[in-house]
């Protein structure tokens, strides 16, 4: 009983269009917030990575990759990392690598505060996120012969 | 109370995807081993890491899956030969001895030894302005931690491009 | 004090499932107990009795936290033993497509 048409049926269709983009924010809340809630750049990327993965695995590889090419995932790996270290290098103005150079560090429990950790926090998110897609894709568009019908 | 019975029904779990014969029934017992875990997490008051495990034991157990349907074989899951056991007996005895030494030089669980956290603790909230003292630590205090663990992310997706990218040469040369 | 003992043991089924068995797929869910029970035991020793989460609220005083130094360490590590678990499974997968078993025994010869 296979579907001729890629990826599963249609009840777990409808279920992703509902929920894909709820799952998305939710990710991005994570990340915004790691600074004052539990969660950080970490929990929130691999949430991130999740939402594109729920759409590879319901919808089949093609229309997955018509939303994110793996080019533009590579690019915002990349992206990531760099926006990462050029935080750091910056902190040598202010004293040494890595250093926390916002001289006003906010009022604390408030949202715009504790200097660059939130820019820190989605450096790595990306990072995280794009990363774990790729990985993904790889394994499964790469399918070898025999196992695949 | 409830982290022994946590800790039990995580053994107990181990035990089944240990043994069990069937390669997809022991993926999914490990997924009851990860989430035992996050929840022993929870209990332990770490709330970041609960929500980490959780959603990287998902993530863990969608590519155990893909990597073992439809390529389970019948296999046997009887031993090699009598020097594997004899050296697995001995594997396992020496940990324990040194598990033993090692038992008797630890805090007694509940009283940890704070000696550098004390400064973190008390400093955190007015040298960074962050309400989460462990995003001031893993971001402020120890950013080297954070660049090391990018740079493994970053060799971990190259090695599983080069690896697998090779199949896809090899299908290209012989079609 | 127990709490330690059962994470002793858990670590041994983790090893005992390495050294034991024959399919690459059971190696690779003995590294994955392993790596459980290595990160349960750096979150047991810090651990402070009738503690607190090392999340600070508005209007609470900053007394009896638990350790929040060894919780930074671990939640690098989760993240990179999925990246390490990534990178084994796409061997396994190349493995798979080369010789057409997962049995280490059968899987003899290193060139060719």
């Amino acid at each position: 009983m296979k579907n001729p048409e890629p990826g599963m049926t249609l009840i777990v269709k409808t279920i992703t269009r509902l929920t894909v983009g709820l799952i998305l924010l939710y990710g991005i809340y994570i990340v915004l917030h790691g600074h004052l809630t539990p969660g950080g750049g970490f929990a929130g990327g691999v949430i991130i990575a999740l939402s594109f993965i729920h759409l590879m695995l319901a919808f089949g590889k093609e229309t997955a990759l018509k939303k994110l090419s793996e080019a533009r995932a590579s690019l915002i790996e990349s992206l990531g990392a760099i926006m990462f270290l050029s935080i750091g290098v910056l902190g040598i103005a202010g004293g040494y690598f890595l250093f926390n150079f916002f001289v006003d560090k906010g009022r604390p429990f408030h949202l715009f505060s504790a200097g660059t950790i939130p820019f820190c926090n989605i450096a790595i998110s990306l990072k995280v996120g794009a990363g774990l897609f790729i990985i993904f894709a790889a394994l499964i568009i790469f399918r070898s012969l025999g196992s695949e019908e | 109370m409830e982290l022994n019975l946590l800790l039990l029904f995580m053994i107990f779990s181990a035990i089944v995807a240990v043994q069990i014969e069937d390669l997809l029934s022991s993926v999914i017992a490990v997924g009851a081993v990860g989430l035992g875990l996050s929840l022993a997490f929870l209990v332990l008051k770490a709330p970041d890491l609960a929500i980490t495990q959780l959603v990287v034991e998902i993530l863990c157990l969608i590519i155990l899956i893909r990597a073992t349907i439809k390529k389970d074989l019948p296999f046997s899951t009887s031993g090699r030969w009598v020097f594997n056991t004899m050296s697995t007996v001995v594997f396992v005895v020496m940990f324990l001895l040194f598990a033993f030494f090692a038992l008797r030089e630890l805090p007694r669980f509940g009283a940890p030894i704070m000696r550098v956290a004390q400064e973190y603790i008390a400093t955190g909230l007015q040298k960074t302005g962050a309400a989460n003292l462990v995003s001031s630590v893993i971001l402020d205090f120890r950013a080297y931690d954070t660049l090391g663990e990018a740079t493994v992310l970053f060799t971990a997706v190259i090695g599983v491009l080069a690896v697998i990218r090779k199949v896809g040469r090899i299908n290209n040369e012989k079609s | 004090m127990s709490e330690y003992i059962l994470c002793f043991v858990l670590f041994c089924i983790g090893l005992y499932c390495v050294l034991r068995k024959r399919n690459i797929i059971k190696i690779i869910i003995g590294l994955g107990i392993i790596e459980y029970a290595v990160n349960l035991f750096f979150i047991l020793l810090g651990y402070r009795a009738q503690g607190r989460a090392p999340v600070l609220a508005k209007d609470q005083a900053v007394t009896n936290i638990v350790d929040p130094l060894p919780q930074a360490l671990v939640l690098t590590a989760i993240v990179i033993g999925l990246a390490v678990t990534a990178l084994i499974v796409a061997i396994a997968i190349r493995i798979y497509d080369k010789y057409g078993t997962f049995d280490i025994t059968k899987i003899r010869r290193l060139k060719g």
